[in-house]
């Protein structure tokens, strides 16, 4: 099993999960390469939230292998642990610090150590700062950094949340319907910045959204009732007879 | 290095409010022993021990804003380690008795003798000495308050079933504090203390002395709460305060964090505990009353939690009501208390302190309010 894992960043191999007998993730299996960027398309239940909570250590997997980097076993890792490995998660919901100003927003999640001790007595660099002005930059909130976070609009605080996951500089972003509750203009807008992320990172994202997959341009995997059922470029899992039937067609 | 530490992390209202305390702390005992009696700058000792009372609960209310106001952890019990900090206080006080008593026992305490114990059990053992009885004003509550985190946030207990735990954890040591077998005087306590540091407890002097430490002791809960808010670690906690699972996702180890918090809180409570001891000249089991503790989260809320001036508000002014209700209109306090607490919740989220803030920003510009004003009151000091 692990000869596939090999120079995988993401490896999903049969993970089953089940609550109270209904299984949320039925044999799942999934493979990312290091740089890639896939979309995950797939209709309400189909295990696309469970998926992520699998692979962030918020779920355990009854059955089924889950490695990160091609060796690291993330089954046995918790959130924090996980995180740190280099694993960003957006949630559905916009969830940034709303007491917090935007900047300290992005200042908390800025890679770096992340123990009690060393944040009691950390002092912000100039490095941290230029890293800071320059995420800032990037999700469009320069002019708003000493906001408080609950002021920003919904977009905008999707946007914050995006940059808070730069901040961490992880190596793989997992992210939940980035589009949802944005305008059209918004929508698009964010389409460019997850393009623009892309280059740099390997990134999932879930999305119910077809403009904004068709926007994306990459490959995308359909789950349906815990388990793969198409993979390919939009366009070839559109024509696929049994995603209309489940998917599409309605 | 750590003096410069603390003093980096006051802002300008945060020096105000030390730079007060530590002037209370000189006045008020040199209005009561130097002023002479008749003037109207006079303050008799009964009023400076009521202050001095005053000034341990607010410490107390301090540490319960450090937990719930910063962090969101809602303890109803943290009444368990101010009792626990007094103890350790009333057990050196009880020592200190020596051959005094009615029984003059050279060891044991009158409630021992009373109980035919005939030498001292082993938590008794080292509570003659100052250093060691001090040690454990600390390390008492801090332990137990470790352990209990330690266990509870591991496990992810969260919100209301952890407040759950919090009042179950101080009712077992209420039931257990009332039992003469545990020998810590049962139902009646610790009471009839001598000295203090071979100085009489009773005597003028040595009142101004508990009310001037009690103010300082204060005045540095203040200090190191207001470190820890405005850290990197303080905004950790407002973090997970807003978005427990968001902070937990950016690599964050919450239980960590809430348990450094949590403990640091303990010892303070275990601090106000152990000046409020001599004081009042008494420790007994209804200190471990879950009552207490809920009374203690009401001072916080009138004061204004999140805030660090607000306990201190908060636990002077719903304490001078008290004892001003419960001498003129004693059965009305309680309910007093419930409709404070009712209005402040419903009409008052941000307590006087919030009230204030909102008064200023509206007379100050009112035109500016957009983007200043809910920063300013979550920020005021």
């Amino acid at each position: 099993m692990t000869d596939k894992a090999e120079g995988s960043l993401l490896y999903l191999d049969n993970v089953s999960v089940s609550f109270d007998g209904f299984r949320a993730i039925n044999r799942l299996s999934l493979v990312l390469e290091p740089g890639e960027m896939r979309a995950i398309i797939g209709p309400n239940g189909a295990g696309k939230t469970t998926m992520m909570d699998i692979i962030t250590g918020k779920t355990r997997p009854d059955a089924g292998d889950v490695l990160f980097d091609g060796s690291v076993d993330l089954t046995r890792l918790d959130e924090a642990a996980i995180a740190n490995l280099g694993i960003g998660r957006k949630f559905q919901k916009p969830t940034v610090f709303e007491s917090h100003s935007v900047e300290d927003n992005i200042a908390l999640a800025l890679k770096g150590r992340r123990g009690a001790f060393a944040a009691l007595f950390h002092r912000r660099s100039a490095i941290e700062q230029d890293r800071i002005d320059a995420l800032l930059a990037t999700i469009r909130l320069s002019d708003k950094r000493d906001l408080l976070a609950a002021r920003l609009s919904h977009g905008q605080k999707q946007w914050l949340e995006i940059g808070m996951l730069l901040a961490q500089e992880p190596r793989l972003l997992l992210i939940d319907e980035p589009a949802a509750g944005m305008t059209d203009a918004e929508t698009a807008e964010t389409a460019s910045l997850l393009k623009e992320i892309a280059k740099t990172q390997s990134v999932v994202v879930v999305e119910h959204d077809m403009t904004f997959v068709r926007a994306l341009g990459v490959k995308v995997t359909v789950l349906h009732e815990g388990s793969v059922l198409a993979e390919g470029s939009l366009d070839a899992v559109s024509a696929n007879p049994k995603v209309i039937e489940v998917y599409l067609g309605r | 290095m750590i003096i410069s530490f603390l003093i980096d992390s006051l802002d300008r209202r945060g020096r105000i409010v030390v730079g007060l305390l530590v002037a209370l702390a000189l006045l008020v005992p040199a209005g009561n022993l130097l002023v002479p009696d008749g003037n109207v700058l006079h303050v008799s000792t009964y009023q400076l021990t009521l202050c001095g009372k005053y000034l341990t609960y607010a410490l107390l209310a301090l540490s319960v804003d450090l937990v719930w106001g910063y962090c969101g952890i809602l303890s109803l019990g943290h009444g368990a380690f101010f009792a626990l900090g007094g103890y350790a206080m009333g057990m050196y006080l009880m020592r200190q008795i020596g051959t005094r008593g009615v029984y003059a026992d050279p060891v044991l305490p009158d409630f021992m003798v009373f109980l035919n114990w005939k030498e001292l059990p082993w938590f008794w053992q080292g509570f003659d000495m100052a250093w060691y009885a001090f040690l454990m004003v600390v390390l008492v509550p801090g332990v137990i308050a470790f352990l209990f985190g330690w266990l509870s946030f591991r496990s992810r207990v969260t919100g209301v079933y952890l407040s759950i735990i919090t009042q179950a954890l101080t009712y077992a040591l209420l039931l257990a504090f009332f039992r003469n077998d545990m020998g810590f005087g049962g139902n009646n306590g610790l009471t009839d203390f001598k000295d203090i540091l071979g100085f009489p407890i009773q005597a003028p002097g040595t009142r101004a002395v508990l009310f001037a430490a009690s103010a300082l002791m204060l005045a540095l809960g203040f200090v190191v709460a207001s470190a820890v808010v405005r850290s990197k670690l303080g905004k950790v906690l407002v973090a997970i305060r807003d978005a427990e699972s968001r902070t937990g996702f950016i690599g964050y180890r919450v239980e960590h964090y809430k348990l450094f918090v949590w403990t640091l809180s303990a010892v303070m409570a275990g601090i106000a505990g152990a000046l409020y001891v001599p004081q009042v000249g008494i420790i007994n089991p209804s200190e471990f009353d879950p009552a207490a503790s809920i009374e203690a989260v009401i001072w916080v809320a009138v004061g204004g939690r999140g805030t660090l001036i607000g306990p201190l508000i908060g636990a002077v002014a719903v304490n001078f009501g008290k004892t001003w209700f419960t001498g003129v209109l004693p059965e009305v306090w309680l309910y007093a208390l419930g409709t404070l607490f009712v209005v402040v919740t419903l009409f008052l989220p941000r307590g006087i302190v919030g009230l204030w803030g909102r008064v200023v920003t509206r007379r100050a510009a009112p035109a500016k309010e957009v983007d200043g004003s809910g920063r300013q009151a979550g920020e005021a000091a």
